[in-house]
């Protein structure tokens, strides 16, 4: 474990900050990308090019009246949004923005970053149930069953990268990329990563969990106001927090393609400006990527979900990881 | 700052088990074996045992739980009309209250009369993940075979039992 410095403390507030106004920014990139793909023109009327749609969006969040349920479950009503924003905020802490940069460097980052995601299934849950409402319940079951399912080939994917690595801490596994990505070593395991990565932030096409043809609004039909704002920040917070894992964890973190062969040495000020716009960049690219998905690929039944899961994608992960692991120790 | 820590989790545990225990609510018990769980995930990571504490919450209050929930929640859709046990905010108040002023005491107790022992130099070594594999894939390699068999024979055995179907006259099982 390395010594917590002043320096982690600056990463770990310009992170928060990033990660907390990234939402923001997503919502409206989401707007308006999906406005260009139906051939609309998208939210343009707040602030240049509606840039300011955010600020709009938000000060209407925080000033509409919030409504509980009379017959709704008022404590764990109440707490329910704070899960989701909580643990997405709790990721940045072992994430590696540049040689360096990062906020602290634990010996299981790998496993923290796993705890806490399936921790994050609470708040989802809790909603459903204490909404006390038909829709709710039944969203939140869904996204009950849909976290656990998506988690077991989403850790899969994961060993198969720390098999490279052979290391669970994430600095090492960004650091171990500076001349192949692993998309290169480990395609299907990076294809893998990528839907269950889908699935667990709950986007389409894995988003029955609030599908309004079927349940209204899914988990968050009962709530309002910022309570509602909350689980909307976290939707958005966990779309770019995967992106930065699918970054991390298959394309090569903050290096450049094969950076190891061809970049030259540079001062540590300049490296670290390069290394984190890469991240950055990459990261963006994901969001879109999210985004594009979203407006492209219709929803899944709620048996297709589970069928992809358990009898495609897990063993499809348990054969990839045991291919991978037989030939590294057969081979090399 | 560690022993402060302790106290705080370790009656934060007892706190949540006897909640769980005396909750009327299955829901709310739940929650508080979650909170439970979680206490005592940190309190292996004050004995440095990173790889224990979050395995403890990747599988316990991650998975194990969630599917108790699941479970739980599914089985009172039919009560409505007693889903909630009523349940204020003030006591939630008053338990969080309680347990500060308890650990405080606690501390003050053990500040004066060195009841803790220290925590020994090598434990920062033996917790990580590479210590644990190397152990269980060499001296207990053994005892880690026979366990992962007898729960691939458990999930086969409740995969059975699941799929078994009574004829609803006859009570035997149908063809």
């Amino acid at each position: 474990m390395t010594e917590i410095t002043s320096a982690s403390y600056i990463v770990l507030g310009v992170s928060l900050f990033m990660l907390l106004n990234s939402a923001a920014l997503t919502v409206y990139a989401e707007r308006r990308i999906a406005a260009f793909i139906q051939y609309r023109v998208g939210p343009n009327r707040v602030g240049p090019l509606g840039l300011l749609q955010p600020i709009a969006d938000v000060v209407k969040l925080i000033l509409k009246e919030d409504v509980t349920p009379r017959n709704s479950y008022r404590t764990l009503h109440t707490i329910a949004p704070l899960i989701p924003v909580v643990t997405a905020l709790m990721t940045v802490a072992v994430i590696p923005f540049g040689e360096g940069i990062f906020v602290t460097n634990i010996n299981a980052s790998v496993l923290y970053l796993l705890a806490i995601a399936s921790l994050g299934v609470y708040g989802v849950t809790l909603a459903g149930w204490s909404s006390n409402s038909k829709y709710s319940l039944l969203g939140g079951l869904r996204a009950a069953a849909q976290m656990i399912s998506y988690e077991l080939p989403l850790g899969m994917a994961i060993a198969s990268v720390i098999l490279f690595v052979g290391s669970l801490s994430i600095v090492d596994v960004a650091a171990a990329q500076e001349n192949w990505w692993f998309i290169f070593l480990n395609p299907i395991g990076a294809i893998i990563f990528i839907i269950a990565a889908f699935a667990e932030s709950n986007r389409t096409p894995f988003d029955i969990v609030e599908a309004e043809q079927e349940l209204v609004g899914g988990f968050h039909t009962e709530y309002s106001s910022m309570k509602f704002g909350m689980f909307f920040l976290a939707e958005y917070m966990h779309v770019v927090i995967n992106s930065m894992l699918i970054t991390t964890f298959f394309f090569g973190s903050y290096h450049l393609p094969f950076a190891g062969y061809w970049l030259p040495e540079m001062s540590p000020l300049l490296k670290g400006l390069l290394d984190v716009s890469v991240f950055v960049a990459k990261t963006g690219f994901f969001v879109f990527f999210f985004i594009w998905i979203r407006w492209t690929i219709p929803r899944f039944k709620f048996n297709q979900v589970m069928t992809l899961g358990w009898a495609k994608l897990l063993p499809m992960s348990i054969v990839n990881f045991m291919a991978i692991a037989a030939v590294l120790y057969f081979l090399f | 700052m560690e022993i402060y820590a302790f106290i705080s989790f370790a009656v934060l545990a007892i706190a949540t088990a006897l909640g769980m225990v005396l909750n009327k609510n299955t829901v709310n018990s739940a929650l508080m074996l979650v909170l439970n769980m979680v206490s005592i995930a940190g309190l292996y990571l004050l004995l440095q045992a990173q790889f224990l504490a979050l395995i403890q919450i990747v599988v316990y209050a991650g998975a194990i739980m969630v599917l108790f929930l699941f479970v739980i929640m599914l089985l009172n859709v039919d009560d409505d009309e007693h889903l909630f046990d009523r349940f204020r905010v003030k006591y939630l108040i008053v338990t969080l209250l309680a347990v500060v002023v308890f650990a405080q005491i606690l501390y003050g107790i053990a500040g004066v009369t060195d009841l803790l022992p220290e925590l020994s130099s090598d434990m920062t070594t033996v917790g990580t993940v590479e210590a644990v594999a190397e152990v269980l894939y060499t001296d207990y390699l053994f005892a880690f075979q026979i366990t992962a068999i007898l729960l691939t024979a458990a999930v086969v055995g409740a995969l059975m039992i699941a799929q078994f179907k009574a004829d609803p006259e006859t009570g035997e099982q149908e063809s």
